[in-house]
């Protein structure tokens, strides 16, 4: 007669987390290292249609577009801005004239839509200035708050190669 | 034993969680102008087109680096799949990434080429920096 089998006895099963610790290390480094940090972005929308509404006659209502004008020299340095062919000394100068020029437009009740700007750069220009530009003149920012200014913006077309 | 567990699994989902897979659309090699107003796209863009410029005025597109006065057929192409979808070239929004160190002449003749091929609506991107 075999002798009888040894009663298991109840105890603690030790489970060896080494290989899972491993793995899980692993995935961690790898998250890590693919994780950058990406600063949003945005966007300015610009609506242009091929055929210029300057071309066509203004009507009593419409307003003029403000005319920006953006100089650069032959690096792509800004060196002037003008609106309306008046020179203007930084944009933030060209901020507060869009914004009273648009305080005056409101004022005499036209809307926000009423009013349009042309951007006229120079072919070399950073495009960092025509950014800076438009947003000089979409908004301002009032103790925290956006006040929106142009939302009308386009560009004036190439007039030839360089 | 298990804390640890615990806080490494704790920062696996937090590192997967902030995983970003849409960077195809991204390129180091455009250094996006920043501003403070840009404000992120409401919504889903109807038919983006991306056109990415860099600094020295070459397209990239598809994977691809395309001179300028080149991107004219990738353009037909886009809007043929546009008309093919049934949708208006009109309200495609053509999304420009362009380099805060190119040309604006440059960006004017590739929304010009788009122009031409009937879309209208523009995004100039850039970055958002509040300060």
């Amino acid at each position: 007669m075999p002798p009888p089998l040894p009663r298991r006895r109840l105890e603690k099963v030790a489970v060896n987390m080494t290989p899972m610790i491993d793995v899980v290390f692993q995935l961690m480094i790898f998250f890590m290292l693919t994780f950058n940090i990406i600063a949003p972005e945005g966007d300015f929308d610009v609506r242009m249609p091929l055929s210029k509404s300057s071309a066509e006659p203004l009507d009593d209502l419409q307003l003029p577009p403000i005319q920006v004008r953006l100089v650069s020299d032959a690096e792509g340095m800004l060196t002037g801005i003008l609106m309306n062919g008046e020179p203007v000394k930084d944009f933030d100068e060209l901020r507060q004239r869009v914004a009273s020029f648009v305080d005056i437009a409101l004022e005499s009740g036209a809307s926000l839509e009423d009013v349009e700007l042309e951007i006229d750069s120079d072919y070399q220009l950073d495009y960092i200035n025509v950014v800076d530009a438009i947003t000089a003149v979409s908004g301002r920012i009032e103790n925290g708050q956006l006040i929106e200014m142009v939302k009308k913006i386009s560009f004036v077309p190439l007039e030839q190669e360089p | 034993m298990t804390p640890m567990i615990d806080v490494t699994f704790q920062l696996i989902t937090f590192f997967m969680f902030v995983l970003n897979f849409s960077e195809a659309e991204q390129d180091e090699r455009i250094q996006l102008p920043s501003s403070q107003l840009a404000k992120p796209a409401e919504g889903v863009v109807e038919a983006p087109i991306t056109m990415q410029l860099m600094a020295d005025g070459g397209v990239l597109y598809a994977g691809e680096i395309i001179p300028v006065e080149n991107i004219g057929g990738s353009l037909q192409r886009e809007r043929e799949i546009i008309v093919a979808a049934d949708k208006d070239p009109k309200r495609a929004t053509v999304i420009v990434r362009a380099d805060g160190r190119a040309n604006t002449g440059d960006v004017q003749r590739v929304i010009q080429i788009c122009q031409e091929l009937g879309f209208q609506k523009f995004a100039l991107r850039a970055l958002y920096k509040p300060d």
